[in-house]
């Protein structure tokens, strides 16, 4: 089995309209890990989601993507490289086609042979067989975020970058996707970096985690030790909801 | 009555099929491209939709006219003056209901897109299937700005019988001479043919809203 890529991360700033949003002097994410990434809203957890995504290119700074023996960054990374990665985003945007179709589409862009067997078990895996033909904008929230889910899912992605992939869905939900999430970690050599602004979830999922607050990278570490010993002061605010946005 | 009916319809088909081709790409490329003068670029192709055909008919006639720019073309009285005037009457049309369709539809969707491994390209293919509704509705603005059109057609075409005479043209020619009675025939086949190609177009619409 091919080893999990990880992603290297120096003196990364991004800005909007002149506007810091983000600074991280240094952050490792390791192979095979879910680094949970947690902080209020704004701290800048989307925006560091999307540019390990090389949907965005950092205003300055290096983040390096080191995927089979390859060391890729936003501008050198092929398409069948960038391919390897997947993201969900908060607000599923879904295709005015079905649900059958949505879930198929990162399989038909990358062209190739008839992938039904393949959306099937994705439309079980979350659930949703029984509306496979249904509009996907018929969905109710939670259906949707499924939706979006198994569309990343069935591309076995070795990096999958989800942004609070359970904001405002209710607990069986909630379950069903942490559950998934958990799954696809265990299948085998997929990193995972997951943004949510849920505490109790980073310390469900998570393997280690970081603290952004105002676009400023806190502290990074082991979940366990994140929790229960943080050595930043506003880290063990935040966890002990004193640090309240 | 027929060879005027087919000579209207080839003309507006030829048009609208032209319209198609450059509005839709440029109205995706307006929506989705970020560049200085954008907004003025908005604001001539807004403009350009509400352009009066018998000036567009008086810019062509002058640029096919024997000491026009484009005079040796012997363009002028033929039907392809008639389709240039009425691909720049149509263009605009097509070309602005693409870019606020494509604008209308969710700024998530691109980006989300991407990141399951979709190429620019594909990306973008997307979000014009996704903005199918709204584009079909400025094809449908676009053919019923042309099939209807008299000015301009009349101007660079000179109604000429067997050549250049179209539904329109033939309603007016007929009505000055006191044939009520064809011109109103003329009439009925006009709006015949414009229900026969909105309704195919509708179907259309449906047609690609089911989802698959």
């Amino acid at each position: 089995m091919t080893a999990a890529p990880f992603y290297d991360l120096h003196h990364v700033q991004q800005s909007y309209n002149g506007r810091i949003v983000l600074r991280i002097p240094e952050l490792r994410v390791e192979p095979g890990e879910i680094l949970g990434v947690v902080g209020p809203s704004g701290a800048g957890k989307s925006t560091l989601l999307r540019l390990l995504a090389f949907l965005e290119q950092p205003a300055r700074g290096t983040i390096m993507l080191h995927l089979d023996d390859h060391a890729l960054t936003a501008e050198t990374a092929t398409t069948d490289q960038r391919r390897q990665m997947a993201m969900v985003f908060q607000r599923p945007a879904l295709l005015r086609r079905s649900v059958r179709a949505n879930v198929a589409y990162g399989l038909r862009v990358r062209g190739g042979r008839d992938h039904r067997e393949q959306i099937e078990a994705a439309l079980r895996q979350v659930k949703l067989d029984h509306l496979a033909a249904a509009d996907a904008h018929t969905l109710s929230g939670g259906e949707a975020q499924r939706v979006a889910l198994a569309r990343a899912l069935v591309l076995q992605p070795r990096v999958l970058l989800l942004d609070e992939p359970t904001a405002n869905l209710d607990p069986y939900n909630v379950r069903l996707i942490e559950s998934l999430i958990q799954q696809h970690l265990a299948a085998g050599n997929t990193t995972i970096i997951l943004v949510t602004h849920n505490i109790f979830q980073a310390q469900r999922l998570a393997t280690r985690v970081a603290l952004l607050l105002d676009g400023e990278l806190v502290e990074t570490a082991p979940a366990p030790a994140f929790f229960q010993s943080p050595t930043d002061a506003r880290t063990a605010a935040f966890v002990s909801g004193e640090l309240v946005y | 009555m027929v060879e005027i009916a087919l000579r209207s319809l080839q003309v507006t088909v030829s048009a609208l099929a032209i319209s198609i081709v450059i509005g839709i790409p440029l109205g995706a490329w307006l929506a989705l491209g970020h560049f200085s003068g954008k907004k003025l670029v908005t604001a001539l192709v807004y403009t350009g939709m509400g352009l009066p055909p018998v000036v567009v008919g008086l810019g062509v006639f002058l640029v096919f006219s024997r000491s026009g720019p484009l005079g040796d073309w012997g363009w002028l009285f033929t039907s392809a003056a008639m389709v240039v005037a009425q691909v720049i009457i149509a263009t605009p049309l097509v070309m602005g209901v693409t870019m606020s369709s494509v604008a209308g539809i969710n700024p998530d969707l691109r980006p989300q897109l991407r990141a399951l491994g979709a190429t620019p390209w594909q990306a973008t293919w997307a979000q014009l299937i996704e903005a199918r509704n709204g584009i079909i509705v400025g094809i449908v603005a676009g053919f019923g700005s042309i099939i209807s059109e008299v000015g301009a057609v009349m101007l660079v075409g000179g109604n000429i019988a067997g050549r250049t005479r179209v539904l329109t043209t033939a309603i007016v020619l007929e009505t000055r001479q006191g044939n009520f009675d064809i011109a109103l025939a003329l009439g009925i086949i006009l709006l015949l043919l414009s229900f026969a190609a909105n309704s195919a177009l509708i179907v259309l619409q449906t047609r690609t809203g089911v989802p698959r």
